[in-house]
């Protein structure tokens, strides 16, 4: 059994991600930005390539008695994602 | 104290807790309680089960879930 084989069992935290590969995955990034998308790529760094992809940012209102939180909704067809702003990457189950 | 051989160091110690509950507390102040699977020499964490906390209360679930190790702050192992 090789390494690529993606049955072979979870043994480090990366494996999750590669198990993942051409799948729907979740990712939460630094700055209250989340990212849904379909996983083309991805590297030791967490450096990411993610397709279809339909970003949220999470912003409170700008003055001071607009605490209330906004989000801000954006798609993209392609998308590569720095490792370095990855917080979670989560695999999403297909409804 | 006990067997300096148990509490050799700390990598000794998260492999121990592999499929332990544990919490995972990040530098934004975000917890993460799940049954830890894997760990590896970044930090990066692989949970299951995992429940997000933010301050304190319930906001996510995910089945499995992948953390980024820079942004850990600790792990620590939950009482049964």
């Amino acid at each position: 059994m090789s390494d690529a084989d993606d049955t072979s069992p979870i043994q480090e935290p990366l494996d999750l991600v590669r198990l993942s590969l051409d799948e729907q995955v979740f990712v939460k990034l630094r700055g209250d930005r989340e990212l849904r998308g379909r996983l083309h790529a991805y590297d030791s760094h967490c450096n990411l390539v993610l397709g279809d992809v339909e970003e949220t940012i999470y912003t409170v209102g700008d003055d001071e008695e607009d605490d209330s939180v906004k989000t801000i909704k954006k798609q993209s067809e392609m998308l590569f994602v720095r490792g370095d702003s990855v917080v979670l990457i989560s695999p999403q189950a297909q409804s | 104290m006990s067997d300096p051989q148990e509490t050799s160091d700390p990598s000794t110690f998260l492999s121990e807790i592999i499929g332990a509950p544990i919490t995972v507390k990040l530098n934004s102040g975000v917890e993460y309680k799940g049954e830890l699977s894997s760990v590896d020499g970044y930090m990066n964490i692989a949970l299951e089960k995992t429940v997000e906390y933010v301050g304190g209360q319930v906001r996510n679930r995910y089945g499995d879930v992948f953390i980024r190790g820079n942004n850990v702050l600790y792990i620590s192992q939950d009482v049964m």
